[in-house]
């Protein structure tokens, strides 16, 4: 080997993955490590063959993703000092809950999830705060929020987990079990994918829109908690004492974040797209508008049609059109503002976005196909039959299809561009529907979650 | 000139088109969403009902009712299928050509116009570049060919072929899955009804009757069906719905339900629902036994055996027929869900069908604070009572009394039809939680002379305060007794109603008002007495609030009997609860074939989006100075955030080391 070719490699070659590791990195995934070991010590016996696989082999599934991903050591870190604490703290009791002080006001798995609904909403205006006045050290502010708004979440689904065998040891299972649940679920994992991406992309114009989903579903999880007592840890129905729950849940989760993050920035695509072509932008600017009073009317009304307005705090003065004409006139106002120059030079360029967009779609589509076939498996053992064209399942199907004829167009035949965003906010509506309206609407198999 | 293709050619570009693919793609999405709109195979009177005689016909005839089998919708998936089959034939030759073609031959002028593309000068000898390139495309996972043309070299290098693997994957894989898929149709049903060797059963006959063109014998090569099997009972059987019918599927073996069991949480929702059975098979040399629950299958012979759901599977049941008109004779009855039964001692012929039977019932009841909570309030029969016209009213009969507010009622619901909303008729039960000392009170109150004796003694207790007034005493009390007689008995029969249509029947409009007001004293007074008179019986004379509560609950219920459209109120004394453990049975030899194309798909998605088809080319061109000019270019199919630094890193790791070395 000539001199040349040495000093070519030398140029060309990184250190390995295993170089780069640092000592910190060894010593988180010990701790991982240990951690899984003495789960498995202390609950194996009240698991099944499959429960103890997933727990083998969620430690290394972890150790990977935090070597890859630096910030899920800090995050997975405080999360488990959070959770125990807050098991320290009920000390057996759930009565502790109300008594004592740090689970009444932080670690119960009641206030930790009203915590991170606090966080991301507030998150939320600062990252358009941080967009819109172009101003680095609010959008730092709102990425802090966010992340403790993951922490206290997942703190909060931990603290749930041990809550629902504290109320009644037969109640016991994993919080993914009802709408309540994985809306959380979907909260904190839209918002782990969004902070995924503003690391790789190091840009943090987007957070505001992320956050815009999950502020709406946060929005949706305060009214079910508070109108309709949904946090109540209710046991399992049979059919739900599954292994398979465990691992078809969250797959199915990580797709519906991925696209809903998707759709959302595809938003910011046309927003930079129109403000570049104004003269397109009334065209599509009304009936948008229309669309969407619409659709907040109709999901107003679903939620609150069926219960009278006077009563509780939260329902007093808040009716189906009032709720539409605010939620219309919020982000009328909140497109006046993105439609400034200041915040158009900081959105990133439309090549990224689209760049994003595709990459949220990929990771969705591959991860909603796993989860659609862990459903099929399940299914095939809880209901006799891989598929019967149950109306969540027919739904799961159409977003698939969907997705599929989107990411068809993209690679065949190179579309790029403003139908295609489109596209992706119309799959969002989709996707939306198969998550919630079927709950709401239809009526089969999956009725787990009913309105 | 133009040439013209064969129709053929054109056929098979059409149909191995992305436009007919996606098109297909997004029918396909959309019969699927109305089949969800529309709720599926549920009973065809349901749908007649809904949508009336018209429409119920017209969407019939599509086949929106069972729409996943529909023949259009097979067809669409056929199509779908052939399409993607089209689709991998057509463009494996390109991709094979991809995977091996290194396009060593790249013209220079194709290399300087592609978007990752940079050149410098060097005056390090070609074999020294071209060495140098081989030994950094090989050393970073490329292979290469290298070619040379006219002086100029060239490395064509690439990797990630595996992307292309993934549409091999994704597509194939979804080939594979429709094929499975189609193992497990009803296909083959449907080509039998269609030839005619096959016939849907439709009446609601026992299995043994069925005829043998509505079975399918033990080969059969695919089935999803159920069958309810009573505890202790045995069955060989399963039914496979077909639109409005049924099917008989023999199975190759006999299951028997020994228990059926419902395990509860502490709220008393269920826990979980499981079956104790035993196969019995010839090809056993003993039978064996299992249990299997829901989420819990067995696997035997191919087939599966699922926990679906339960039923009664014919429990026995003893009747007490109360009677609430004088001219039937109270009787007690045992006997059997859904079996049916006459009833004689009576003048009308009735006919009982006992339906169902219920151990546990969690209902909404309203407790002291007049509260709702969820309580069990324990078991129930279900029946109809048919009369000699045919026509039908369901009860639902709770064995317990319940405590409303309080107060402890006999409970039975009522409804005309299951359309309607179910109406509950509260007969209050007395200390011993009976409904005996309300039939007893009925019963007074339908005997006139026992009424009559009563009314004797009210009036004179009452007239002994006005006898000093000086009136034909004898026929004011005459007249009195006989319409508190005449009310009383209007009233045991027909409730408050029959009194109202009895004064609209004789008095002007004008003078109903005070009549009603008049009746009511007078019924109000002859009800008391008897009440009364009854409670003497039962050894209580000194009425206390609680007796009175009870006298307005027994008048509530009494006013209610002309709707309650039953001549008995037949109670549940005693039961010997035989469950039913609803089985489904399923052979479903396409399943492994579907999991096989979707662990192609799954692991095909990861390599299409994941894995990167990289391309490079380092062309050296020798100068007219003495030097050599290096041009390197690249491509990539995915990724291209990435491969961009990727590049740049290359280019100008080859840029430092041809140049500044260069002395």
């Amino acid at each position: 080997m000539s001199v040349t070719q040495e000093a070519m490699q030398a140029l060309m070659d990184k250190p390995s993955f295993w170089q780069r590791l640092k000592l910190t990195d060894w010593i988180w995934a010990a701790l991982v490590l240990v951690g899984t070991a003495y789960a498995y010590l202390l609950y194996s016996q009240a698991m099944d063959i499959y429960e103890q696989g997933f727990l083998i082999a969620s430690a290394p599934a972890l150790i990977a993703l935090g070597w890859n991903w630096r910030a899920v050591q800090p995050l997975s870190l405080l999360i488990t000092a959070f959770s125990l604490l807050g098991i320290w703290l009920y000390s057996g009791n759930i009565a502790n809950a109300e008594a004592v002080f740090g689970l009444k006001y932080l670690f119960s798995s009641q206030s930790a999830i009203m915590w991170m609904s606090a966080l991301f909403v507030i998150a939320t205006v600062f990252y358009f705060g941080g967009l819109i006045a172009n101003n680095e050290f609010i959008a730092k502010t709102a990425s802090t929020l966010t992340w403790s708004a993951v922490i206290m979440g997942f703190t909060g689904l931990m603290v749930r987990w041990y809550e629902s065998y504290l109320v009644d040891p037969e109640f016991g299972h994993i919080p993914v079990s009802n709408l309540y649940e994985v809306f959380i679920l979907f909260c904190l994992i839209t918002g782990i994918l969004y902070l995924y991406y503003e690391g790789r992309y190091r840009s943090r114009a987007l957070g505001g829109f992320a956050l815009l989903v999950i502020s709406a579903a946060v929005a949706f999880l305060l009214w079910y908690s508070f109108e309709r007592g949904a946090h109540e840890i209710r046991p399992l129905v049979p059919a739900l004492k599954s292994y398979w729950m465990k691992i078809h849940v969250p797959a199915n989760f990580v797709g519906y974040g991925a696209f809903a993050l998707a759709a959302m920035t595809s938003s910011a695509y046309l927003i930079k797209y129109y403000y570049s072509h104004p003269s397109r932008l009334v065209a599509i600017l009304v009936p948008s508008f229309i669309f969407l009073s619409l659709f907040t009317w109709i999901f107003a009304r679903t939620a609150f049609g069926k219960t009278p307005f006077e009563g509780s705090l939260i329902s007093l003065g808040l009716n189906s059109a009032g709720i539409a004409f605010a939620v219309t006139l919020l982000l009328t106002a909140l497109g006046v503002l993105l439609m400034l120059p200041s915040t158009q030079k900081t959105l990133p360029s439309l090549e990224m976005l689209d760049d994003i967009t595709y990459k949220a779609i990929a990771l969705g589509f591959a991860f909603f196909t796993i989860a659609t076939i862990l459903g099929a498996m399940w299914a095939a053992e809880a209901w006799g039959g891989y598929w019967s064209w149950d109306p969540k399942e027919t739904w799961a199907l159409i977003v698939w299809l969907n997705y599929a004829a989107w990411l068809h167009f993209r690679f065949s035949k190179g579309w790029r561009g403003t139908q295609m965003a489109w596209w992706a906010v119309i799959g969002l509506f989709i996707t939306l529907f198969a998550f919630l309206g079927v709950n709401m609407f239809l009526s089969g198999l999956h009725s787990y979650g009913e309105l | 000139m133009k040439i013209s293709r064969p129709t053929s050619t054109r056929l098979l570009d059409f149909l191995g088109s992305m436009n007919l693919a996606i098109a297909l793609l997004v029918i396909v999405a959309i019969a699927s969403a109305i089949g969800t709109v529309l709720k599926q195979n549920q009973p065809y009177p349901d749908y007649e009902i809904k949508f009336g005689k018209f429409w119920f016909e017209f969407f019939g005839s599509l086949g929106l009712y069972d729409l996943y089998a529909a023949v259009w919708f097979l067809l669409i998936l056929g199509f779908l299928l052939l399409s993607t089959t089209i689709c991998v034939i057509r463009n494996t030759p390109g991709i094979m050509r991809e995977l091996r073609h290194f396009r060593e031959k790249a013209q220079e002028k194709s290399l300087r116009a592609m978007h990752h593309s940079l050149n410098f000068t060097t005056t390090q000898p070609v074999e020294q570049i071209q060495a140098l390139s081989q030994q950094t495309l090989k050393h970073e996972g490329f292979r290469f060919r290298t070619h040379q043309e006219n002086g100029t070299s060239i490395v064509a290098a690439m990797k990630g072929g595996a992307n292309k693997w993934g549409y091999w994957l994704t597509h194939i894989g979804m080939i594979v899955i429709f094929i499975g898929g189609l193992l497990d149709s009803k296909l083959p049903t449907m080509f039998g009804e269609w030839v005619g060797t096959i016939k849907p059963e439709t009446r609601n006959i026992p299995a043994s009757e069925v005829p043998p063109i509505s079975q399918l014998g033990v080969n059969n090569f695919s089935y999803r069906g159920s069958v309810d099997i009573p505890e202790g009972r045995t069955a060989n059987i399963i039914f496979l719905p077909i639109r409005e019918g049924y099917l008989v599927q023999r199975l190759p073996y006999e299951i028997e339900v020994k228990d059926f069991r419902v395990e509860h949480y502490s709220t008393g929702q269920p826990k979980s629902f499981e079956s104790d059975i035993v196969i019995h098979d010839p090809d056993l040399k003993e039978p064996f036994a299992h249990t299997i629950s829901v989420n819990h299958p067995l696997i035997y012979k191919g087939t599966a055996i699922y926990q679906a759901n339960f039923g009664d599977g014919g429990s026995e049941v003893q009747l007490q027929l109360n009677p609430l008109t004088k001219q039937y004779a109270q009787q007690t009855l045992t006997g059997n869900i859904s079996q049916d039964y006459n009833l004689s001692s009576s003048t009308e012929k009735y006919r009982l069908e006992l339906d169902n039977f219920r151990l546990f019932n969690i209902n909404p009841v309203k407790n002291d604070k007049g509260e709702e909570e969820q309580k069990n309030i324990g078991p129930s029969v279900i029946f109809r009572l048919r009369n000699a016209a045919g026509e039908a009213i369901e009860y639902s009969n709770y064995m317990n009394p319940v405590i409303i507010e309080g107060r402890m009622y006999l409970i039975s619901g009522v409804r005309k039809s299951p359309a309607d909303p179910e109406r509950f008729l509260h007969i209050p039960a007395d200390q011993k939680g009976s409904a005996e000392l309300f039939l007893t009170f009925l019963s007074a109150l339908q005997d006139d002379e026992f009424v009559r004796t009563t009314a004797i003694t009210t009036t004179r207790n009452s007239m002994g305060a006005i006898q000093n007034q000086q009136v034909d005493s004898a026929t004011v009390e005459n007249q009195i007794v006989e319409s508190m007689v005449r009310l009383t008995q209007l009233f045991a029969t027909k409730g408050f109603d029959g009194i109202m249509s009895d004064i609209e029947a004789r008095f002007p409009e004008d003078q109903r008002a005070q009549v009603s007001e008049a009746f009511t004293k007078v019924l109000q007074a002859s009800l008391r007495g008897v009440y009364l008179d009854v409670l003497k019986q039962h050894g209580i004379t000194e009425p206390k609030d609680t007796d009175w509560l009870f006298f307005d609950d027994s008048l509530n219920a009494i006013s209610n009997l002309p709707f309650y459209g039953s001549p008995w109120y037949i109670q549940l004394k005693t039961f010997k609860q035989i469950e039913a453990s609803g089985l489904q049975i399923t052979r479903s030899p396409g399943q492994d074939v579907v999991y096989l194309g979707c662990i192609m798909l799954t692991i095909g998605v990861f390599l299409l989006f994941y894995v990167a088809q990289r391309r490079i080319w380092v062309m050296v061109k020798p100068l007219e100075s003495g030097e050599n000019e290096v041009i390197v270019a690249g491509g990539t199919n995915r990724n291209p955030h990435d491969f961009d630094k990727y590049f740049q890193r290359l280019g100008l790791a080859f840029q430092t080391v041809l140049t500044v070395r260069g002395d």
